[in-house]
């Protein structure tokens, strides 16, 4: 197997429990040795944290797409980082005047928390991104700025073959799509040919127009996106937390009905799914 | 004409706001290329950015022979697209071309180096201020 991706969370913003699960951003890149690989620090990385502990994994990489709370409220939950024979990588975006770690401490004071971060036992190190995509394990990671607001990043993972592209937060229609030229397409070169796209799929065509800017894509532009880009597959990603299962089924049925018939299917990420690529 | 390299997000977003507005507004990559022209400026050059293509700007500029107001060319160093592309500063200055319907005309031009991070030099905005006379043609 040349990529696998399990989600372990898939939801924007607050979170409720449904049948496409209620934690905010977390996907594993399941890999076969010691090491552990983690995109986005919301809800989602507390489980698998517990998960890791009872693997007894000892050197994790968290790469971060930003820092808004969704994508950041489970690191302060994520077990390996309290225990002192652990290592944790943190890649992320610095702002245009602040380092990743910089940012990153504001989260792990008070009054947003009761420790500081030098308080925590593991071993952690910090990475500013973007930067030269970096291998691990075998896996290239390319990240680049994407269309969202604030510093915000997207991540590219190529291993074996086979691509996978992580846009979960995502408007690329701010600068157009549709007859845009690849290069000038918000993170065209991360997503271009990708096996499977993970992309922010948040809001029906009626609900985008009243939240244009917001920085999330309505289900017709994450179609249109992955048609430009060229991905095999596309994964519709970071559900609204207003949106019912029946809502989110939905909105699958309308991106499938806008795929050509020569595509693959587009599908609805879930919790617990594992993406083999 | 694509390059077919991915362009730096803060360009996307410049290019965006850029085709937007009634303002003739170029932008220059970190190689000092034009990159991108809108609509008024399609109007205001006479040509469009599609048939251009990327091209250095000083070199593109050349052609609308640039000269002071008393007639005299003006050294590439001294045009503002110059300054914020090579000393990174912003710059105006109003100066004589002949555009590419052969009239000659008096423009005011203000050029800002943009930086992603402080280290990190992007490009260039170049608008042209002013709402003259033959751009309203």
């Amino acid at each position: 197997m040349a990529l696998s991706l399990k989600i372990w969370g898939c939801r924007g913003s607050i979170r409720e429990t449904m049948k496409y699960g209620g934690n905010t951003s977390c996907v594993e890149v399941v890999l076969e040795g010691e090491t552990a690989l983690v995109l986005d620090a919301g809800t989602g990385i507390r489980p698998l944290g517990l998960e890791l502990a009872r693997r007894g994994t000892r050197h994790i990489h968290v790469f971060l797409t930003h820092l808004h709370l969704d994508h950041l409220e489970g690191l302060r939950f994520f077990a390996p980082l309290w225990d002192p024979g652990v290592t944790v990588e943190i890649w992320g975006p610095r702002s245009p005047v602040l380092s990743l770690r910089d940012r990153i401490l504001r989260s792990f004071s008070p009054p947003l928390f009761p420790l500081d971060f030098r308080d925590i036992p593991a071993r952690v190190r910090f990475h500013d991104l973007p930067a030269e995509p970096c291998e691990i394990d075998g896996l290239t990671v390319t990240s680049d700025r994407v269309l969202h607001p604030g510093a915000t990043l997207g991540f590219r993972l190529e291993r074996g073959g086979s691509t996978a592209a992580y846009l979960p937060d995502h408007e690329p229609a701010l600068a157009g799509i549709d007859g845009v030229p690849l290069d000038w397409l918000s993170a065209g070169a991360l997503a271009r040919g990708a096996d499977v796209l993970l992309h922010d799929a948040q809001y029906g065509d009626d609900e985008y127009s009243a939240r244009i800017g917001w920085g999330h894509s309505s289900v017709a532009d994450a179609v249109s996106y992955s048609d430009a880009v060229g991905a095999d597959r596309l994964v519709l990603f970071h559900h609204d937390p207003q949106h019912s299962d029946g809502a989110l089924e939905e909105l699958e049925e309308r991106a499938r009905a806008l795929t050509s018939a020569n595509r693959t299917p587009p599908l609805l990420a879930r919790e617990g799914t594992t993406l083999d690529v | 004409m694509s390059t077919n390299t991915q362009k730096q997000l803060v360009l996307i977003l410049a290019r965006a706001f850029a085709s937007n507005l009634s303002t003739p507004t170029l932008l220059a990559d970190e190689r000092g290329y034009l990159v991108y022209y809108n609509e008024a400026a399609e109007l205001a050059v006479g040509n469009r950015f599609a048939e251009v293509g990327e091209v250095p700007l000083d070199e593109w500029l050349d052609a609308f022979a640039p000269r002071t107001s008393t007639g005299e060319p003006l050294p590439r160093e001294d045009r503002p697209t110059w300054t914020a592309l090579h000393d990174r500063r912003p710059a105006h200055l109003r100066y004589t071309v002949t555009s590419a319907d052969g009239v000659e005309r008096e423009i005011e031009v203000s050029a800002f180096p943009i930086f992603a991070h402080a280290d990190e030099f992007v490009g260039a905005i170049v608008l042209f201020w002013r709402r003259l006379p033959w751009l309203s043609a």
